[in-house]
């Protein structure tokens, strides 16, 4: 059991959260505490009598995981056993950028040594794809379909890097399921700091996004080319590292190959989302000096 | 401290949930293509592939490890993602016997 993550768990075909989770747990060498609020997830890793963990595990409710891992840090501290691991989080977008935004706030002012990471695949996949705070515009999600009038969501995706950089928390970094190597170096990283860590790894989900079960790598690299979802490095609030890209790809590319966006090329208003789609990707570009 | 059963279950229990049966396609590996190198292993979401020593070789001296990648049917969703990552085209995805007609 080199990944601390079993075979037999509930997800579909070509999830690509225990890509995330294997990659997490392999980097730390299963000497972690995990705390895993509702969602997709805790779904698929431990259903009725059955674990698909090999390191501690807890599931607590939507809103307080990040209270539950403070909870974790501080019975640690008091009881001296700081050293038999880490304390980690894996939330999911709705239960880090919605739900649980309070008790991820309250945890990151307190500064408890949490790494938190965030599986971010763009809406509440667990229930069948509603739209959440990290959804892009433009998706096509149960809660902001479609229609005559309206083109998906309207607004735009939090910001949630910059929520935890206003918290002046050490370490926060966004890395994507296409790289994990990328994903363990990045955990590496952030453990050695003491204090709370914040990591976003983006998850493209097959059946909320509708892509083919073996595309899920390719559209989370198409992700990061076009600029939509920068990778970036945060260590002490200042920028250290980011990911270049070679020859930059048009949002187009991106878009097309995924049901939730097909309604753009189509819809009237479709071709104001996408004009502002791009210009959110060249705004990160120019923001964090991604083109080569 | 005594925790009840009810709400604790035994780590990697989920081993007793056979997923082999939900794909209609199963990843075969080309032996003579794979280089061992492990990124299958690294990107398939249901830990059924390993590289695994099959021999030695004599490199220049050196004693070096031949390694390829083995799946375990056992729990192969037949996604296809670790064909469409590997590097040297070594995992095709073929239909499963069942399903041909």
């Amino acid at each position: 059991m080199k990944f601390f993550f079993s075979s037999g768990h509930g997800a579909c075909p070509g999830c690509s959260l225990p890509i995330a989770v294997k990659n997490v747990l392999y980097a730390l060498e299963g000497k972690c505490f995990v705390v895993n609020p509702t969602g997709c997830l805790e779904i698929i890793s431990s259903q009725y009598d059955r674990s698909a963990w090999g390191v501690p595990y807890i599931h607590s409710v939507f809103e307080n995981a990040a209270a539950v891992a403070a909870g974790i840090d501080a019975a640690l501290k008091a009881l001296g056993r700081k050293d038999e691991g880490h304390v980690v989080v894996f939330a999911g977008d709705g239960a880090t950028a919605d739900i649980g935004v309070g008790c991820l706030s309250g945890m990151f002012d307190r500064n408890h040594d949490v790494l938190y990471i965030c599986l971010d695949n763009e809406a509440y996949q667990n229930t069948g794809n509603q739209q959440s705070g990290l959804t892009p515009p433009g998706s096509n999600t149960t809660t902001t379909p479609a229609g005559k009038i309206l083109p998906g969501k309207i607004g735009r995706k939090k910001d949630m890097v910059a929520f935890a950089l206003a918290h002046k928390i050490p370490y926060v970094a966004t890395a994507s399921v296409a790289y994990p190597t990328d994903i363990r170096r990045k955990v590496k990283r952030a453990v050695e700091f003491e204090g709370a860590k914040y990591i976003q790894i983006l998850c493209p989900c097959v059946t909320g996004w509708g892509i083919n079960s073996n595309e899920t790598i390719k559209v989370a690299k198409l992700a990061v080319e076009t600029a939509l979802y920068p990778i970036v490095e945060y260590e002490n609030g200042e920028l250290v590292r980011v990911r270049k890209i070679k020859e930059r790809k048009p949002v187009e590319e991106y878009l097309k190959i995924q049901r939730r966006f097909r309604h753009l090329f189509k819809h009237p208003k479709g071709k104001e989302i996408i004009e502002e789609l791009q210009r959110i990707a060249d705004e990160n570009a120019k923001r964090f000096g991604l083109d080569e | 401290m005594k925790i009840t059963l009810g709400a604790v279950s035994k780590p990697y229990s989920a081993l007793k949930m056979k997923t082999g049966d939900w794909g209609t396609h199963w990843p075969k590996v080309d032996e003579e293509l794979c280089t061992g190198c492990g990124t299958c292993e690294m990107f398939c979401p249901d830990m059924c592939i390993e590289v695994v020593k099959v021999g030695e070789e004599e490199v220049n001296g050196k004693i070096k490890e031949i390694k390829k990648a083995k799946v375990n049917y056992d729990y192969c969703k037949g996604c296809g993602l670790c064909a469409e990552v590997c590097p040297t085209n070594a995992i095709k995805m073929e239909l499963k016997d069942i399903y041909k007609v």
